[in-house]
């Protein structure tokens, strides 16, 4: 039986209201709706569409604090078979190779076939997380992945590249892919599977029990300061009649090569 | 106290509001102007499992209770389908109360099941023109036939009657003047709604067009005693166990349409400028938002306090009636305070805030009347003489 991991990540909701906290250190998060990372749900569902064709359990985990849990439970919700949520005080200030180690000392004895994450995670949006937890864990990894096929012990994936140009590469097991959004259709937990998650294991564990310190995951990254850019600046204003407007708007498109 | 919001409930809300906002306001705007009823969204919360909510796990349903059931319903209304998605699915989830509690095994085997993957819909046919809220003058009767009844009337707002193949039917067995109260000798039947010896007539109104409401005239429609729900003569209190939950969750629905047109208020508010301000930076608009929004707080916990009662056994209707007379009233003055912040722009339909008035507006009239809540609030609460 084919064993799978996904990491997902509790991000604010893309509803909620964003207000920078007065010191600048990140968002005011304190009364805000989360939901899981947008990537990751398709990290998920790629997950989900192995256990449908066979054999295969599903295990989720997450780095995050007690709110993290109700991301756990929708996926158990999806279909995941159990979860595994991480969290110590000590995480709170820690940087994405932090999370990283943690996630790979949950991993480390499972011995998972493959794992996926989402590319990046639509808040911090660092995309390391995936690529340093495979390097610890010392597993191949390919990124933006929109397309996996399964055969022989091998993954072959198609990956996107800049301009809709798209490489197809090949991966042994174990491997961790990063995949983007869009690659599949994620399903919604139904009224059952809420149910049956209930009953579903949740391990959490702290630092302590995967065999790390707070020392191990300090963050080597600072965060200085998380700022709105004021408004106005580097906005260059086209004025004049409409039709004026839309020919040097183009104009201006084409000379930016945006288009 | 524990006001902690319980995992289990948030995890409902978050999934149905997901799949609830995959149908946006123009498919409703279409389906209500159409007058067609939402196949593909009743399909996926059906196939959700989203209408055996309350059907017990046995029936192939969830088990849970009428908190569970408001959670899912104050979602979907609080979607872009107000009332139309609430109306789509409420009756499946709260009109099979009175089999759940009182109908005989067989039956229960029978028709939860179905109910419960969403195949099988079932009208509540209670209402009748001359008895209106006085239900012991309903006339639609039912005379035995041996192993079975012969049921001839008229009922009047039985919503999904169209689509319905069951009609959960409260009749007459025992004329009121024969009775010794005049609320027994009622007698509830899951009655096919056989178009043979059941003419249908949809009323138009003034708004929830995308699920229809009717008129029923009944013609000697034959119903096996099978059929019969619980025990002949006892319908009418075996009904309270469709009718109290019906009125807690269409308080959740209340709070949900309300919170889905001050979402949209309060968004216009921001970003409409007029003399070089947004229009929500006048007191004039901010105020009544923000007391509807502190309204639709207070209703909310109304309503899960009665569902949390009835849950745990307590069927006086005390706090139903009190959660669905607050619930319609704040959520009818939020449709009505963002109709008035849209302005002009609030009576055209692309912006539908009106749609979500209309509806909003049976809230305070269905499933019973602020009048007859109040009446039962002063007579059973309060211990004031009965006025009617």
């Amino acid at each position: 039986m084919k064993k799978i991991l996904v990491c997902l990540k509790q991000v604010p909701h893309k509803d909620a209201r964003l207000d920078v906290r007065s010191d600048g250190s990140w968002i005011q998060d304190d009364n805000i709706k989360f939901e899981i990372n947008d990537y990751d749900t398709y990290a998920l569902e790629e997950a989900l569409r192995l256990k449908d064709q066979g054999e295969a359990e599903v295990v989720v985990a997450t780095v995050g604090p007690e709110r993290a849990a109700q991301a756990l439970r929708t996926a158990l919700g999806m279909g995941a078979d159990r979860a595994i949520h991480i969290w110590d005080d000590a995480l709170a200030e820690t940087d994405g190779l932090g999370i990283a180690k943690a996630l790979a000392a949950a991993a480390k004895d499972e011995n998972f076939d493959i794992i996926f994450t989402g590319l990046m995670s639509d808040d911090a949006n660092c995309a390391v997380t995936g690529p340093m937890l495979a390097e610890l864990l010392g597993i191949p990894h390919i990124t933006a992945v929109v397309k996996t096929e399964f055969k022989n012990g091998d993954v072959e994936v198609e990956r996107e590249l800049e301009g809709g140009a798209l490489e197809v590469a090949s991966l042994p097991q174990p491997c961790l892919l990063a995949v983007q959004t869009g690659i599949n259709e994620v399903r919604y937990a139904s009224l059952k599977g809420i149910m049956q998650a209930k009953k579903k294991p949740l391990d959490k564990k702290d630092l302590g029990e995967l065999g790390l310190d707070a020392a191990a995951v300090a963050p080597k990254l600072t965060v200085e300061k998380i700022f709105v850019p004021p408004k106005g600046a580097g906005a260059e204003i086209i004025e004049g009649p409409a039709d004026e407007v839309a020919s040097k708007l183009v104009g201006k498109i084409k000379e930016l090569g945006l288009f | 106290m524990d006001f902690a919001p319980d995992p289990e409930l948030r995890a409902i809300e978050q999934e149905v509001q997901k799949l609830a906002a995959t149908f946006g306001d123009d498919y409703w705007l279409d389906h209500d102007e159409r007058k067609a009823f939402p196949w593909e969204f009743y399909r996926a919360f059906a196939a959700g499992g989203w209408m055996g909510t309350i059907i017990p796990e046995k029936y192939g349903g969830a088990g849970l209770g009428v908190l569970a059931a408001g959670t899912l319903l104050r979602a979907v209304a609080g979607s872009a389908g107000a009332m139309n998605a609430g109306s789509t699915l409420h009756l499946s989830i709260f009109g099979m109360g009175p089999v759940i509690h009182h109908g005989s095994e067989a039956m229960k085997q029978r028709y939860l099941p179905p109910t419960a993957t969403g195949e099988l819909h079932v009208s509540f046919g209670v209402t009748e023109d001359d008895a209106g809220t006085d239900t012991s003058r309903i006339r639609t009767f039912a005379r035995r036939d041996g192993d079975r009844f012969i049921v001839s009337g008229k009922k009047v707002w039985n919503t999904k009657a169209q689509q319905a193949q069951k009609i959960l039917l409260l009749v007459r067995t025992t004329p009121r003047e024969e009775c010794a109260k005049p609320l027994d000798g009622m007698t509830l039947l899951l009655a096919d709604l056989d178009p043979a010896y059941c003419e249908i007539r949809e009323i138009l109104k003034l708004g929830r067009n995308a699920v229809n409401s009717n008129e029923v005239f009944i013609h000697d429609l034959p119903v096996p005693s099978e059929d019969v729900v619980g025990e002949v003569g006892r319908g009418f209190y075996q009904l309270l166990d469709g009718i109290n939950p019906e009125r807690i969750m269409l308080a959740a629905e209340a709070v949900g349409i309300g919170r889905r047109a001050l979402e949209l208020a309060v968004a216009y508010a921001k970003q409409r400028v007029v003399f070089d301000r947004p229009i929500g930076q006048n007191q004039a608009i901010a105020h009544p938002l923000a007391d509807s929004h502190s309204e639709l707080e207070a209703a909310d916990l109304l309503w899960q306090s009665a569902a949390w009662a009835y849950d745990h056994g307590d069927r006086s209707g005390g706090k139903t009636n009190i959660a669905k007379l607050r619930a319609a009233e704040a959520g009818f003055r939020a449709c009505d305070r963002a109709l008035q912040t849209f302005g002009g722009f609030g009576y055209a339909r692309e912006f539908h805030v009106e749609r979500y008035w209309r509806e909003a507006r049976l809230l305070r009239l269905a499933p019973i009347s602020q009048e007859m809540a109040l009446n039962h609030i002063a007579e059973h609460v309060l211990g004031l003489p009965r006025s009617y």
